[in-house]
């Protein structure tokens, strides 16, 4: 049976899998239709396109996930494959092994379709800090589409992609989704192995979906999931797959409204769009309460003392000896690191190394580090305590909508303040997910862009979050297709 | 100016006998060609991450309960920073401030604490090989990048380059015993960095500390703190200050080289790993450690001493050395074992004459035979064989094996008996240096060696030199004494 | 608003083995202390008696068995590296 690929690109994943599943879509047909548009990708979206499915692509269409071929982010290493996490360090860098999430995707059903632009290192929320030009916006080329997955979120938005997997540190799966109309979830911390993935903060970086639904995330996501990976010492045993959302509503569902992250820095626009779904959340039967995380407000202040932390020692590797950049005129050892590091890193990886080194250094541990370990544990204590009266902790997932490229390059704090909503469920190490809850005029501008709405719950409690993400959904009835006719 | 006292604290670098390295699951090795035991780990690709090995924790519980540490029922890893080429994270995995094992005691040393590490790489420097023009190059191998180590960390508590010596080869015998190291000095599985000071006796401050790395013999060891100690006594008995300094021991030369300046000053970083997670001791591993622990050399020598009536020299010297403690009881176990009676004469034997011909190396590695060491105690005793007869007879089984008797048949070494001819000879001796004869009847006994001389030459020190002494003196009427 | 001196900029940029320029030490000098004067409002929160977090995984001994797997063969470990010579990973030497 032959399919324009008009028609196939309109299904969801979950669709095309089932189509594939019930013989009526060729998985071949399908992957040609997905290579062919990220080939010719004009949003930067792609690093890397595969040039044809694996030979044994039809032999894992009878898996889960049906040979609907998935776009990963760039920084998760694959045998044979650049694999560079943004950075001109990694140019061209082919590893000699693959990160156990795509194994097990491509085990699974998924095959590679290529590899996504990303900030450098995940460092960064406007994909604006890739060593390989930015990643523009499906809905507006001038705007980001966020970061550091905006590459990812960018290839599903425009469906240059049936769905995709990034990572998600300190909102970087999130706030992208949010600012390219997409679903995204960051998963609870442990719940997908971190072996293969370059690592940006290994306390808090976790991969998760990127997908056009809430029902194909939670596909996703199981296939993701599954018995902890012995190569990774903080990857957790992920119960049995979950099942399809469903729900339909919201009774009973106590839903939290911490002041501390829906006020002051919030754009209008999306405050308005926030509170219009908080309505439609009581109309489904949720009851909407006020919460308090006292803590929220300085997740921010620690998340930037910790993140660069773990960071300067995490790319202390990228040395210019055993893989990767090293700089021509490097004559003694010294010289061949500070020069290698110099040229081969960006500049917002440098900002965070150095701020990273400073936090870390002699003398400075104490009031840094260890202030912000505890400053942590307060986050953590607030979710939980907040847990006991509510099942999900809600919140805008970015404090404003896609803006402009170059707006936010120049001043480091104002881009860091786009992870104010999506930083503290980081720091706790909870799940997350983000949903389109409509369209909002941005202030510098009069085409609607797209808002995301962020809900949070307990540990582990993916499936649930899935559910009423679903609910909402539904009841919220997001319409993308703009995003992939501007493509 | 007042007397000064000696201070110096180890810091001993153990390579654990695992099958695979510290954080991965490549095979340890040691010799082979560079970069064939290597992973993405070990070689710190981007996105590896390591996972702990199950059987170092073990090995370092074992060596914790050895030393009479405390054993932490929680601990973690640390990353310690630090950018050089044998270092391909850029950090080295160890432990800080929640190691392993705190505390503990062997033979008077306390223990400071016991911790868990990975080895760094070999860096091989090649030189100006014109490869690549101009500049000097080296190359690094990462076989041994990864390999679990254990770290022991004692007080300053060792009062002479000797004394650490000794105690150095205790520890090496005690980590012999346990099993969980090869212990060997020239191919880096043992390590020792010394710090040494000086302080006024009475004092209970800490003088100024050199770091002394790189003495790979427990030879150098000795001959490098004392070469330390005698540079910083010349610095404060002319008044001047010593400064804190690393310090290379070069063997070739003896000098003691800087390593460092301080303007290098480290700056470590040290944060919790989070790629680990903690480890928490449990019951069962425990249980596991141990059941595993084997005697250990010092109450093996306080066995020796009660067991086998030998001195308590004696006892340790066997004990501290284990292959020297297994060939004693193999020995004695071929004597009777419980009921043997030549114990102390075997004991003597091998810290003896055995010793004195096979130095350092292992005396099972050699062809005699315990049970022939056993046979040659009792013949000795006996009165079979004379001492003297005796080297000979080691001699023949060291280099050959086979049995003490069969040899002292085969080389005509057994003791000179009065049948054949012992008075004639002492007969004739007398005849032929009458002065001596003369002056051991006028009293000198110290005469009666120039008698007694060319019977044992004749002989090949076969006669009993007891036994002659006595049959001269009668034969020249001079009385016992 | 937090400073800091060129010269720890100087300083934690030699530990980070990073070359900067002497107008990317002024620069940095500027945007660190921006982020730190951010950071610094943590300084007001009461936190004694607080223990600090490493991690939000509660599990242990994540170890592993003590039995060899297979290595990267030589020429894939070698096959990214910058130099190589004598079947090793080429740098310039520390002596030098
Ligand atoms: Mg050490
Ligand atoms: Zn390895």
């Amino acid at each position: 049976m032959s399919h324009g690929a008009a028609e196939i690109v309109g299904l969801s994943a979950a669709s095309a899998a089932a189509a594939v599943h019930a013989g009526d879509l060729d998985a071949g047909e399908l992957f040609e239709a997905y290579r062919s548009r990220a080939a010719a990708d004009r949003l930067n979206a792609f690093v890397w396109v595969a040039e044809r499915a694996p030979a044994d692509a039809g032999a894992g269409s009878g898996g889960p996930l049906g040979g609907v071929p998935v776009a990963v982010k760039d920084l998760f290493c694959t045998e044979g494959v650049p694999s560079q996490s943004g950075s001109r360090i990694l140019e061209g860098y082919r590893p000699p092994y693959t990160a156990t999430v795509v194994s097990r995707l491509a085990g699974a059903g998924a095959p590679l379709l290529g590899k996504t632009n990303q900030d450098e290192f995940a460092m960064g929320s406007s994909t604006e800090n890739s060593g390989f030009g930015p990643t523009r916006n499906p809905w507006d080329d001038s705007r980001v589409p966020g970061g550091s997955s905006g590459g990812s979120a960018a290839a599903v938005a425009a469906r240059l992609a049936p769905w995709a997997i990034g990572t998600d540190t300190g909102g970087s799966i999130r706030q992208p989704a949010a600012l390219c109309g997409i679903v995204g979830l960051k998963p609870t911390y442990g719940a997908v192995s971190r072996y293969g993935m370059i690592a940006f903060a290994s306390s808090l970086d976790q991969a998760g979906p990127l997908t056009r639904d809430v029902t194909d995330a939670a596909l996703l996501f199981s296939a993701m999931t599954g018995p902890r990976d012995p190569l990774d010492s903080t990857s957790l045993d992920y119960p049995a797959s979950l099942p399809r959302p469903s729900r339909r509503d919201l009774s009973g569902v106590r839903l939290g409204v911490p002041a501390e992250l829906t006020g002051e820095g919030i754009e209008p626009g999306v405050l308005e769009s926030f509170e219009a779904t908080l309505d439609l959340a009581r109309e489904l039967g949720a009851a909407v309460e006020p919460c308090a995380l006292p803590h929220a407000g300085h997740a921010l202040a620690a998340y930037y003392v910790l993140a660069p932390a773990e960071a300067s020692s995490n790319l202390a590797r990228f040395d210019g000896v055993r893989y990767g950049y090293r700089a021509s005129d490097s004559s003694d050892l010294l010289s061949m690191y500070t020069r290698t590091r110099h040229d081969g890193f960006g500049a917002e990886v440098k900002r965070r190394i150095m701020l990273g080194t400073y936090a870390l250094s002699s003398g400075y541990y104490d009031a840094f580090y260890g202030r912000a370990q505890r400053v942590r544990t307060k986050i953590a204590q607030d979710f939980a305590a907040a847990f006991e009266r509510f099942d999900f902790i809600v919140t805008p997932t970015a404090p404003g909508v896609a803006f402009p490229l170059g707006a936010k390059t120049s001043d480091p704090l104002a881009m860091y303040l786009n992870d104010f909503c999506t930083v503290p469920m980081s720091l706790a190490g909870i799940p997350a997910i983000s949903i389109p809850s409509g369209l909002a005029a941005s202030p510098d501008g009069d085409r609607p862009l797209p808002v995301g709405f962020q809900l949070a719950a307990p540990p582990f409690r993916e499936g649930a979050l899935l559910d009423a993400a679903f609910a909402l959904e539904q009841a919220i009835g997001f319409d993308a297709s703009a995003a992939a006719a501007e493509a | 100016m007042a007397d000064l006292e000696v201070v110096i604290g180890l810091e001993i670098h153990v390579q654990l006998a695992t099958a695979t390295k510290m954080f991965c699951s490549c095979a340890l090795s040691f010799g082979d060609p560079p970069n064939i035991h290597t992973c993405p780990v070990c070689l710190a690709l981007p996105g590896a991450l390591p996972v702990v090995n199950e059987r170092a924790i073990h090995l370092g519980l074992m060596i914790g309960m050895a030393l009479g540490c405390e054993l932490a029922p929680r601990s973690i890893f640390h990353r310690k920073n630090y950018f050089y080429p044998d270092s391909p994270k850029g950090y080295q995995i160890s432990q800080y401030d929640e190691p392993l094992c705190r505390g503990g005691e062997l033979e008077g040393v306390r223990i400071h604490r016991v911790h868990l590490e990975e080895d760094a790489a070999k860096l091989i420097h090649l030189g100006s090989s014109g490869r690549i023009h101009g500049s000097q190059t080296s190359v690094v191998d990462f076989n041994r990048g990864g390999t679990p180590l254990v770290e022991i960390v004692t007080e300053p508590d060792l009062r002479s380059a000797a004394a650490a010596r000794e105690w150095l080869e205790l520890l090496r015998a005690t980590l012999r015993a346990l099993g969980v190291s090869d212990v060997n000095m020239d191919e880096g599985s043992l390590r020792a960095d010394a710090n040494v000071s000086l302080r006024r006796v009475g004092a209970s401050e800490l003088g100024t500390k050199a770091e002394l790395k790189n003495m790979n013999s427990f030879r150098f060891l000795e001959r490098g703190i004392a070469a330390e100690v005698e540079r910083q006594r010349a610095i404060v008995e002319g008044g001047g200050e010593v400064e804190q300094e690393t310090l290379h021991f070069d063997p070739a030369s003896g000098q003691l080289t800087p390593l460092r300046s301080k303007e290098d000053a480290q700056d470590y970083r040290y944060f919790p790993e989070p790629d680990l997670v903690p480890i928490a001791i449990t019951a069962e591993m425990l249980d596991a450690a141990r059941s595993a622990m084997p005697e250990l050399p010092a109450a093996r020598a306080q066995r020796f001493e009660s067991e086998f009536e030998i001195s308590g020299d004696r006892a340790r010297q066997l004990a501290f050395r284990s292959e020297l403690g297994d060939f004693f009881e193999r020995a004695v176990a071929a004597d009777g074992g419980a009921a043997a009676v030549h114990a102390r004469r075997i004991a003597d034997l091998l810290t003896g004459e055995v010793l004195a011909r096979l130095g350092d190396s292992d005396p099972a590695s050699s062809r005699l035979e315990p049970a022939a060491l056993a046979a040659l105690a009792g013949l000795l005793a006996d009165g079979a064989v004379t001492a003297t007869a005796a080297r000979e007879v080691l001699d023949a089984l060291i280099a050959d094996g086979g049995d003490p008797a069969a040899v002292i048949a085969a080389r005509r070494l057994g003791r000179v008996a009065d049948s054949e001819g012992l008075a004639e000879l002492v007969e004739r001796a007398i005849a032929a240096d009458p002065d001596a004869a003369e002056q051991v009847r006028a009293g000198n006994a110290k005469a009666i060696g120039a008698l007694v001389g060319p019977i044992m030459r004749e002989t090949r020190g076969r006669a009993d030199g007891a036994e002659l002494q006595r049959l001269i003196r009668e034969a020249l009427g001079v009385g016992g004494d | 608003m937090a400073s800091i001196e060129p010269d720890e900029v100087r300083h934690v940029a030699r530990l980070a083995r990073l070359e900067l320029s002497e107008a990317e030490v002024e620069r940095m000098a500027e945007e660190l202390a921006g982020v730190l004067g951010h950071i610094a409002t943590i300084d007001q929160l009461d936190l004694d008696g607080v223990p600090p977090t490493s991690h939000v995984v509660s599990v242990e001994n994540a170890l592993r068995p003590d039995e060899p797997r297979p290595c990267l063969p030589r020429e894939r470990a070698l096959e990214s590296a910058p130099q190589v010579a004598d079947d090793g990973f080429a740098v310039p030497s520390p002596q030098a």
